[in-house]
Order: structure tokens, then C-alpha cells, then sequence
């Protein structure tokens, strides 16, 4: 059975996951974000994966949370407030989360799923230094590409974000 | 002792939740919320089962999961600030030269 941690931090993530949707203004949204992924870092140090973890706060909670944010006060004020949803849409939704909850929970318990037939939990922790290993070794064309594709998406950001007409006139000042 | 299913239940629950998120809400802000949500209930499900076969290969697959998922942040927030300059709002069902 779980113990109360794991219950406590399963009840932070999915009430916060929760919050984060249906709060009412998109910057409490965006603070529960990240106190949800906060929570899933815990779940992480449980599971024995330090480094995930550290990863996991030092990307979600530190650098996609501040940039939720930052978008949300470049955007009016006006345009934050959720108009009041299609209540056919959303019972409809809400039917739709149930029956996927209901479907692939039951799938999974069915399917018997537990730690025997995958490992054990008492296996021994996966070492950080193995990671690195890997990721030098046999994943060193995924690091490449990776590398490549977070350039491209950092450039392909910053000519998106940039405004020509407001550079012509700064330069035409200069 | 924490067994294996409970964490592929939380995954699913946030899952369900993530997917709830895409179906109702029409703020492009939230949608990208609802899809963090369903990267991070992946990420969950590969961290378990790498700590239950202890086998390193699934901690390395989160930790790309995660940067890709970083760098899709970025790039959906770019669109959205596009979208919020030609539209002066952020409401999908305003995108409406981007209908088929």
C-alpha cells in the first residue's frame, strides 16, 4: 500500500493539474502549473532519480513557469479572464476525462501490472553516473540532435517574437 | 512500499486530466498548460518503470522528454504572442484566418 507521502504529493500534483485549468485567472493557472510540476519532481525523488529531479525543477519550475508567466502579463488583462465555456462542451469533456480514467485504469489493474512482473522496487537504484555514461556513449547522436533542436527552437522563437516594423523605426532614429 | 501501479494510476489520472484540458478550454495559454500536463504524466510512467527494472535508459529518456518539451514551450509561447498581436486576443475560436 502507498504510504502517506506518496498520497500527499499525488494529492498536490492532480489537485494542482487541476487548478491550473479551471482557476479563474491564468496567472494563479500558470503558479499552479508549476506547483504541479514541483510535485512531480517529488515523484521523482521517491522513485530514487535524483538528477531527474533537479532537471525536472531546474526546466519546468524555474525556466517554463517564469516564461508562462512573462506571457501572461505581455497579454492584455482583459483577454485572461476564460469566457464562460459551451456547457454542452464541457460536461461533454468531462464525461470524455471519466471514461478514460475508468477505461485505462481498469485496463491497467486488469492487466496486472505490479513490481514482480516488472523488477521490484527494492532493485538498486539506478546509479547518476550511468546516465552520464549513457548519454556520452550510445545516446550521443540523440544529445546532438537535441542540441540542434533546442538552437533551432531558441532562433526560431526569436524571429517569431521580433516586430520588423518597431526595428525600421528604432534604426531610422539611430 | 510504493508499488509500480500507483504511479502508472497517478500518470493515468493526469493523463485524463491533460486531455479534459484540451477538449474544453479554448485559451491557447491553458491548452498549453493541458499538454505539460500530459508530457509530465509520461515522464512519471518512464521514471517508474526505469526504477523498477533499474535500467538507466528510461531516466535518459525523461531528461530528453523534458528539454523537448522545454523547447516546445518556448516555440507555442512564440506563436501565441504572434497570434495575440494580429488577433488582440487569445482565444482559439478568434484564429480564424488559421481554419480549414
Amino acid at each position: 500500500m502507498a504510504d502517506p507521502v506518496f498520497i500527499g504529493i499525488a494529492a498536490l500534483t492532480v489537485g494542482s493539474a487541476i487548478i491550473s485549468l479551471e482557476s479563474r485567472e491564468l496567472i494563479y493557472g500558470a503558479i499552479a502549473l508549476a506547483i504541479s510540476m514541483l510535485g512531480i519532481a517529488g515523484f521523482f525523488i521517491l522513485l530514487d532519480s535524483p538528477f531527474v529531479a533537479m532537471f525536472q525543477i531546474t526546466v519546468y519550475v524555474g525556466a517554463v513557469a517564469v516564461l508562462v508567466i512573462f506571457t501572461v502579463m505581455l497579454v492584455r488583462t482583459q483577454a485572461l479572464f476564460s469566457k464562460r465555456e459551451d456547457k454542452g462542451r464541457k460536461s461533454a469533456g468531462f464525461v470524455l476525462m471519466l471514461i478514460l480514467m475508468a477505461g485505462m485504469g481498469s485496463l491497467i489493474i486488469v492487466s496486472g501490472i505490479n513490481s514482480k512482473t516488472f523488477g521490484s522496487p527494492q532493485a538498486p537504484a539506478v546509479d547518476f553516473t550511468a546516465i552520464g555514461k549513457q548519454m556520452l556513449t550510445y545516446y550521443s547522436p540523440a544529445l546532438i540532435l537535441l542540441a540542434l533542436t533546442l538552437a533551432g527552437a531558441v532562433i526560431g522563437a526569436l524571429a517569431l517574437a521580433r516586430r520588423e516594423e518597431i526595428e525600421q523605426t528604432n534604426e531610422r532614429t539611430d | 512500499m510504493n508499488e509500480l501501479i500507483d504511479y502508472v494510476i497517478v500518470s493515468v489520472v493526469l493523463v485524463a486530466i491533460g486531455i479534459y484540458g484540451l477538449v474544453v478550454k479554448r485559451n491557447a495559454v491553458r491548452m498549453l498548460f493541458a499538454l505539460e500536463i500530459i508530457a509530465n504524466a509520461a515522464n512519471l510512467n518512464l521514471i517508474a518503470f526505469s526504477r523498477n527494472l533499474s535500467n538507466a535508459q528510461g531516466q535518459v529518456f525523461a531528461l530528453f522528454s523534458i528539454a523537448i518539451a522545454a523547447a516546445e514551450v518556448a516555440v507555442g509561447l512564440g506563436i501565441i504572442i504572434i497570434a495575440y498581436r494580429l488577433y488582440k486576443e487569445i482565444d482559439v475560436e478568434e484564429f480564424k484566418s488559421m481554419r480549414g
